[in-house]
Parts: C-alpha cells; structure tokens; sequence
C-alpha cells in the first residue's frame, strides 16, 4: 500500500529498516536470552539521528513528526519489539516536555534528548495505581524552592537506563486528579533511586524497573506546566504516544507476518509447500489484510496529530487498541503456521508472541481504550444530538 | 575496439539486455544503445538473433616488435621453503611451454643459500630458474620484489608470467604489470593457448563465481596471470630432468624500499593449514550457533580433519576468517568434504567443488548442495555427526 | 591528512546467475551497491580522520549513475566526492582503471593516504590498488587489518600497519603519502546518519572528464586495457551422486564403509 510518505519520511524509514536488519535481526534471539538492555544499539540509534525525528530542528531534532516516530518505531519492532520499545518510551518521556515544557526546559533537556545522548523515561504508574491513575499515592510536597518527592512509580521502561525522568505526582491529595503535577527529574537527584528489575514474558531486551523516592529533592524550576495539570498532561501525552505503541505493534505483526510466509514458502509437508494448502492460505490473507489495516490507522492518527489536532483521544485509543490486537492475533497465527517448530525457542517466531501480548496491556489496557472510545463517542453524540 | 548497434537490424526485442554482465546496454526508443560501462565482452552478440550488434574493431594493434619467449613462474618462498603453488604452476606452466613451443622458467628470489632451492624446481620441469640472492630479498617486500622482477621481464622478454593468487602474488603482479603497461589477469582457475592466435587463455570465476570468464591479452606482452593455488595440479618430480641456473647480480637491481618489514607475526590458532589439509569439515550457518563448531572440531578431530567454514558464520563471527571456504576464502582440494549444514551457495561451491568426495549433511532436502554432493545425507547434524564421531572413534 | 577512499559500484553478485537453458545473465531486480569491501575503506577513511584531523575525499570511477555511491559515501560522511565519468572510459580493465583513478588523485593536489577495498566482489582482481601505488610512485601495503599508529621519522610521517598473510600478519612501517588496501577484520562500518543522508541529498558530486584530468587517450578505455574479456559462460557443475537413507547409524555405517580407505 502507498502511503504517499515524503521523500524524507522514506529516507527515515529505509534507514531505520536498514538498521533494524543489519544490527538488530540478527541479535534479536541473543538480547531476548539475555535479557540485557542494550546500549550498543541505543548508541547506534542514536548516531544515525533517529532519536530525534519528531523533535523540532531548534532543539536538534530532525523536525519530523509522529508519523516519523511511528515509521522508526514500526521497523525497529519488525526485528525485536524490545528494542523498539526501549526507543520508543524515551519519546513517551520526551513528549511532556514537548507538550508543557518552558523555553528554558525544551533547551535545558531537548537537545540531549534529540541527539540520543541521553534516553527518557515516562512515570506515572504504581503498584496500586495501574489502570485508575487517580489512586496514585506517589506525593511532591512543596518546600520552598524545591518539591519533596515519596512514593514508588513500578513497571517503568527505561527505568535505571534513562537519565531524564518525567514523573506524575501528587501535589494536593485532597483534590484527586485534579492534584496531580508532573516533573522533570535527573537521574542522580538525591532521594531518587531504583528498585527492582523485572523479569518479563516478552520485549526482554528493555529495561523494565521501579523507581524510588525517599525525600528526592526536585527543584520548583522542574515543575512541569502548573500545579494540578499533572494528569492532563498524563492523558495528552498518552495521545501522543498511542499512535507509537500501535506503531511497535504494527512492526510486530508485520515481523511475524514475514516470518510466517518465509516459512510456508519452505515447509514442505505431502510432498508441497505449505503456503500451496488454503488452510494456510487464508491465514496469511488475513494476517496481511489486517496488518495492513492497523497500518492505514496507525499512520493516519499520526498525521492527524502532527497536522496539528489536538482532539486525538479516541483516534489513538482506536490506533493502539486496534494494532495491539492485531498483533496478538497475527503473531499466534504465524506461530500455528510454523507449527510445533514455532512453539521451540530455536525458531524466532515465539518471541514475537511474547513480544505482542505487553502491546495490549500497557499505556491503557485494551479494556481501558475502549471504554475511553466508547465515552468519546457517546459524548460526541450527544453534542450532535444537541445541536 | 566497440560494440556497436546497427540500428537498421535492431528490432528491440531487448535479449540482449539481459545478456549483458555489465548492464551496459539499455533500449532507447526501441533499440539498444551501449553505454559507457561497456566493457566489449561480446556477451551480446551471441544473444542477438538479428545480427544487429557488431564488434567494430578500431585498429587491430600490433604487438611489440621484439620477441618474447618462454613461459615463467614466479618462485614464490617463505622461509627459504618453495610454496607448493609453485610446483602447481609448474604443472600447468609445463603444458603451456608445450603448446607454444618455449621454455619453461622460474624466477627465485630470497636471500643468500636460495640458489639451494633452484634443483627442486628443476626436478618439477623447469628448463630455467633465474636468481637472484640478496638479504634484502629475504622475506618478500613490494618495492624490492616489484623492482627486481619489471627489470628481469624487460630484460627477458617471457611471453607468459603466472604467479600464486596468493598475498604476496596479488600485492606483486599487479604493480609489475603497471610497470610495463601489460595485462593481468587474476585469479584463474583454467589456462589454455588458443590454438589459432597463440594466445593464453585465462579463464577465471566473475560475479562471486556466477558465472565464467575467458580472458586474452592480444596486444601486449608478457600476457600475465595469478593463478588459484589448489586449482592445479602439483608437476610431478622427476629426478632426472635437466634444467639451467641462471644468476644474477643483486647490485643490477635497486633494492631500497621506503616500507619497512618489522615483523612477521604467525597465528597460533591455525594449527592445520586448511589449503593442505586431505580432509575438510565445514561448518554453516545450520549450525545454529557458534557454540555449536565444537561438534564440528570434535568431529574434526576424531578423524584427523581440519575445520572449514561457510561465509555466512564468518561474516556472523561465529569463527575466524581463516578457516572460510570459497570464492572469496580459500579454494581448497581435498580428498573428503563433509559439509555440514552448509545450503550450497555458489559462492562456497567455487572454493570446495574440486575435493574428490563430498558428503553433505543437512536438514533441508532442497539444499543446493546436494546437487553436487558425492554422498548426500538429509538429517540433522546433531544425530548424524555424534553417530559418525560414535563410528569413526572406534 | 588528506585521505582519498577508492570505491566501485558494483551489482551485488549475490543474485547475478546464468540462465543455463540460454546461457545468458539473469540480473533482473540486482541492485547496485557499494563494493563491500570498501565500505571498510570509507570507514577507515573516517577513522584516521577522527584520529588525526583532516579530510575524507572518496572517488570513483564509473558511470553517471555511480554517483548514488558517491552520494552514499557522503550520508557517511566523507567530506567531498569526485566522480571519473567519460565515455572515453568505457570498457576499461584494471589498468586503466588504476591510471584514471591515478591521474584523478593527482588532480585532488597534496594526498597523505589512499585507502582502497582488499578488491571489489564483481571482479576479485584486487589488481587496482597496487596499480594505483605504481602510478603514482607510493609504496603499498595490502591486506591492511590494522592501522596501528602514525609517527614521525625524520621528519616524514610513517603509518604502522598490519597486514593479514597466509600465515598470520605482518607488520609494516610504510612512509606517507601511501596506499593501503583493507581487509573487513580492520573496523566495523558505521551506519549513515539522517542528517548525513540530508546532507548527501544537497552535496556537490565533483565531476570530471578524461580531459579534466589530463589522461592520455592510449591510457584509458578500451585503448588502455590491454585485456579483453573473450568469452562468458556458466561454471560447470559437478554432477550430484547418491543420498543416503535410514537410520543414523545405518548412515554411519555405510559412510565409514565407504571411507575406510582414506580416513
């Protein structure tokens, strides 16, 4: 399918190709045994400019938008949906910034950021805070020139990895939501430390890890927009970073669904391949139609968003929602089309499963994005209705 | 020399686009025009069922006045000791002589005692063993060598030079044969005098060993070549043959150099040299993992076996370059080839198809090499190889 | 330092095969790519430049469309790009190559090294390299896996080398201005960065004709290559024998039956 991308939309997408099946394919297997963050890639992300395809060119980016990231995002995953994520949170993390940051803050933090110099990370959820992020007990407490910060963020990609944190938390209890303030934090930062490493199913590759406050000193000139726009600007990044989740899902799906056909090109069984037989046929049409679906979605969020909308909440919900399940489905598929041989870790295609399930569930469960969908439309239609 | 399209006769059916190796010919307004990176290999003209592509040629050349004569060797040594490829040049150099009705010569270069060596080349055939002794001449430098062997042809006049497709053979020639603005062909796998002309045929592999090229150098004299060590067969000895040295000065030649030997360092991990070795056992990318070449040194091992490879383990730094087979590895000539889990590209196929018995070990019945394989196994080398270990350890 | 990198666009002989019912060359959908090998010349181009200042110049001799290589060698970022294009040019073998490439490095004015791929995969000569280092009088080193260091001697600057042999590696002190072909054991090649392909986009491609650089006509094309290919044609290939059925050790037993001779 032609997406009429731009001459440098394609120059970004072949390059990101390039080094996600140069250097990422064929130590996906390795860094999925592992489970080790790896820094060599992030390095070579890095010089080759992509992490800074979205950001502006005043702060060091490429100017590009979300679709770019998306683009990167999707290649990346098509060979290793760990690393794709580890790439694509640090954005997660950059995108407050972008969103509510001051002039000061966009030129203390962006650059870095844009060059890949250092990587970002994004916290908001807790242990007992997951899909109600009202429930956060994670406080910033005022104290002069600075915010005291206590309590744990958990599940964190790119926790311990990232130097710049963007951190939710509460100022004000008493008002709910309402009383939620993000920061900028720095690795290093008295008080703030690291808790434990988690040992996940899938996107092994990326750091997955608690943070801890213990009094973490912040200074006032890290407050991020104003106090109490917290959990707004948790939500809007949440539009922002939807279509990038969907974009990683998106790659998954197309890795597994490449994978699969490869191989009933090859597998022989009664004497001919196995893509001969319509079983498998009819799999790998709608595999491919269904990816390619998600695609059409995907992209077409992600511009809605960089030509400027900031009305996007149901349209990246339905992006991630939509892709994310795709790639459940099409990544089980390309494992039966492999048969027993895609249950055994010697063969690439399990991984991708493994990889896709956490597509579903994190930056809003399905279950979440529908709900928020549905809210979307009911309130749309009852705005038309009272027109 | 050019090819040129008769336009008239062009009828654009584009055959010969596909012929062309160099991608050198494309259809304008429906006929074919031959662009600049024409190399006038003639590729075409066959193809062409219209006789509409013709070899116009410029003006025919001439060749040099003098006579040249006799087909040389290069005698390449280290150490004092006379590198096998030498004899296998010998082998066919011999042929080469006979044909054209010449002598048979070895230029030995090295270091005081070589002129020593000169009767082993005698015993392989040669008629004439030129050399030269100094102890700057001891290990082989490019500046010194190049020096000493421009000034030998130009005072010889041989029509032929072969030299090893070697280190030292490919860093030398080349720089002679810009000295005397003569052609060189690399790499050759076959070498024939054309009947008719009398002139050398150099056949030699083109495209990663896709496909084949014959090569002449009608103009210019010496005609010169590399040959692939263990493509030839080694002269055989013959005690009796008679053959003349010829010595020659070292002060005729200039034999200072701005590059400097400092060292020769030798790797300890090539304990069998794999171009010597009577049996081979490789190793591909179905392997798995690198972890996996111990099962092939074990194998290795068991049955006196030193250890190959594939491109794709090399590229992937399953194990080090020295032990790849193939075009742009080592050619070699065994008695036995396992090859396992190795799919046959042409590539690998070029260096390893002259071992007389080749037995392949792999998971896919498809694979290429089974087309050429003496013996073919379909099966995983995990059960296959530890039962032959089993087998032959007895 | 001024470095000049020697590169060739070549088809990626991976996919080039002969059609054997009517021998002729199937190239459809083979792309052109930079030769492998001098991917690691460009490479090491920029590496002496990151350790000892200077400039990257990368030149190629070839048609117009080689220039996407040269253009590829920017996105890289090699510092300005010569392309030697003529149709005089045409049909030229490794000397006249080695001659052109010669003259158009003199051209450039003052060179402290010249960096070259160990040979290029369409044709495995390895024979322009070296033929440039007698062009233009330079001592050489092949094979180079290593360049170990740059010293001053005498008031000349000499590289410290390493070349790969048969046996091992060889070091070398090898005086400035010289030519040293690569091996890929020497470095790993970077991957382009977007800014550099943005840059690649808008880069000046220098080019020359025969005449720009002063090349005698008897020296280049077909008129400077003494060599002439005759003929192309299919490897021979060896024909298949026997598959081997059964068990595992039904296999082993008739294998070792078989080479019982020889092993």
């Amino acid at each position: 399918m032609d997406y009429l991308l731009t001459e440098e939309q394609i120059m970004v997408r072949d390059l990101a190709r390039k080094i996600a099946q140069e250097k990422v394919k064929p130590i996906a297997a390795e860094l999925d045994a592992k489970d080790e963050f790896s820094w060599p890639l992030m390095k070579l992300l890095a010089e080759s400019d992509l992490f800074g395809v979205y950001i502006e060119e005043k702060y060091g980016g490429m100017g590009g938008g979300i679709l770019e990231l998306c683009l990167v995002t999707e290649e990346l995953s098509r060979a290793c949906g760990g690393i794709a994520v580890s790439y694509a949170a640090s954005a997660l993390g950059t995108d407050p910034i972008i969103l509510m940051g001051t002039e000061e803050q966009k030129q203390k933090y962006l650059p870095d950021l844009a060059s890949g110099r250092k990587i970002a990370a994004f916290g908001l959820t807790e242990p007992n805070a997951g899909s109600d992020a009202g429930a956060m007990e994670c406080t910033a407490k005022k104290d002069g020139d600075h915010y005291i910060l206590n309590g744990t963020k958990h599940f964190i990609t790119n926790g311990g990895e990232a130097e710049t944190y963007t951190i939710i938390a509460m100022t004000d209890k008493t008002k709910g939501s309402r009383g939620a303030s993000a920061f900028i934090l720095e690795k290093g930062m008295p008080g703030f430390t690291f808790g434990k490493k988690e040992d996940k199913m899938g996107i092994r590759p990326s750091a997955t890890r608690e943070l801890v406050f213990t009094d973490c000193k912040v200074p006032k000139a890290n407050l991020l927009g104003k106090e109490g726009q917290g959990f707004i600007l948790a939500m809007k990044t949440f539009d922002m970073s939807r279509p990038g989740v969907a974009a990683q899902a998106l790659g998954i799906a197309q890795g597994a669904l490449d994978l699969a056909l490869e191989y009933s090109r090859q597998r022989q069984q009664f004497g001919r391949p196995i893509c001969s037989f319509q079983g498998i046929k009819f799999m790998l049409a709608d595999m491919a139609a269904q990816t390619e679906a998600a695609r059409g979605l995907v992209y077409g969020v992600a511009r809605m968003i960089d030509s400027g909308n900031t009305k996007v909440t149901k349209e990246s919900a339905m992006a991630k929602m939509f892709a994310s399940d795709t790639a459940m489905r099409v990544t089980t598929d390309a494992v039966q089309i492999y048969g027993g041989y895609g249950y055994m870790k010697e063969y690439p295609v399990e991984k991708f499963m493994r990889d896709a399930k956490i597509t579903q569930i994190y930056e809003g469960t399905n279950q979440i994005l529908r709900d928020v969908i549905a809210n979307n439309l009911i309130k749309e239609s009852l705005a038309a209705s009272k027109k | 020399m050019a090819i040129e399209v008769i336009q008239q006769k062009c009828v654009g059916c584009a055959l010969c686009l596909k012929s062309c190796p160099f991608a050198a010919i494309e259809m304008v307004n429906k006929v074919a025009v031959i662009k600049d990176n024409c190399v006038a290999c003639g590729a075409c003209i066959e193809s062409c069922k219209f006789d509409a592509i013709i070899l116009r040629k410029h003006d025919e050349g001439v060749l040099p006045e003098e006579e040249y004569a006799d087909v040389w060797v290069f005698g390449e040594q280290k150490k004092s000791v006379i590198q096998s490829v030498v004899y296998e040049l010998l082998g066919e150099g011999k042929k080469l002589a006979q044909k054209r009705g010449q002598k048979l010569a070895v230029v030995l270069l090295g270091d005081k005692g070589i002129e020593k060596q000169a009767q082993k080349l005698i015993q392989r055939g040669a008629d004439k063993v030129y050399v030269v002794e100094s102890p700057e001449l001891k290990n082989y430098q490019d500046e010194t060598y190049t020096c000493v062997l421009t000034k030998l042809i130009k005072d010889y006049k041989p029509e032929i030079v072969l030299t090893g497709a070697t280190s030292i053979g490919r860093s030398l020639i080349p720089r002679v044969a810009v000295n005397l603005k003569t052609g060189l062909t690399a790499d050759c796998t076959g070498l024939d005098i054309d009947e008719e002309k009398g002139l050398l045929l150099q056949t030699r592999p083109a495209f990663g060993g896709n496909i084949m090229a014959t090569i002449i150098c009608p103009h210019r004299r010496p005609q010169m070549a590399t040959v692939r060590h263990k493509v030839m067969k080694e002269a055989q000895i013959d005690l009796k043959y008679k053959g003349e040295i010829i010595k020659i000065d070292a002060k005729d030649f200039c034999l200072s150099a701005c590059a400097k030997l400092i060292d020769i360092i030798e790797a300890i991990e090539e304990t069998i040299n794999l171009t010597e070795a009577d049996i081979i056992v490789s190793g591909g990318r179905g392997i798995g993992n690198p972890e996996n070449f111990k099962l092939i040194e074990e194998f290795a091992k068991t049955i006196g076996a030193a250890v190959g490879a594939s491109r794709a383990t090399v590229d992937a730094g399953w194990i080090p370059y020295s032990h790849q087979v193939g075009q742009t590895g080592k050619t070699v000539c065994p008695k036995i080839y396992f090859a396992c889990g190795i799919s046959g590209q042409i590539q690998h196929l070029v260096g390893m198809q002259s071992a007389d018995i080749i037995i392949a070990i792999n998971k896919d019945p498809d694979a290429p090499i089974f087309k050429i394989a003496t013996y073919g196994i379909v099966g995983d080398i995990f059960e296959v190889l530890p039962a032959l270990i089993k087998k032959f350890k007895k | 330092m001024n470095i000049i990198v020697c590169i060739k666009q070549v088809p990626d002989t991976t996919e080039v095969r002969i059609n054997p019912e009517t021998n002729t060359l199937i190239r459809d959908g083979v792309a052109s790519i930079i030769n492998p090998f001098d991917t690691y010349a460009i490479e090491e181009g920029l590496r002496l430049k990151e350790r000892f200042g200077g400039k990257v110049t990368v030149i190629t001799m070839g048609p117009p469309q080689a220039e996407t290589a040269l253009r590829e060698a920017v996105s890289l970022g090699v510092d300005e790009a010569v392309l030697l294009s003529d149709r005089a040019f045409a049909g030229s073998d490794t000397l006249a190559t080695s001659y052109a490439l010669a003259m158009g490095i003199k051209k450039l004015g003052e060179v402290d090294v010249i960096l070259c791929g160990k040979q290029a995969i369409d044709g495995d000569t390895a024979q322009v390299g070296p033929g440039i280092a007698i062009w233009l009088d330079m001592p050489q080193a092949t094979y180079v896996k290593k360049i170990e260091d740059c010293k001053e001697e005498s008031g000349k600057k000499v590289f410290r080398v390493h070349r790969m042999v048969e046996e091992g590696h060889e070091v070398l002190d090898v005086p400035l201005p010289c030519m040293l072909t690569v091996v890929k054991e020497i470095n790993e090649p970077r991957m382009p960065s977007l800014k550099g392909m943005m840059r690649s986009k808008k880069a000046e491609i220098i080019k020359w004709s025969a005449a720009d650089i002063q090349a005698e006509e008897e020296n280049i094309g077909l008129d400077g290559s003494p060599t002439q290919v005759m003929r192309i044609f299919s490897p021979e290939q060896r024909k298949g024998g026997e598959m081997l059925h059964g068990e595992v050790h039904e296999i082993a037993d008739r294998l070792q039956d078989v080479l019982k001779e020889l092993i």
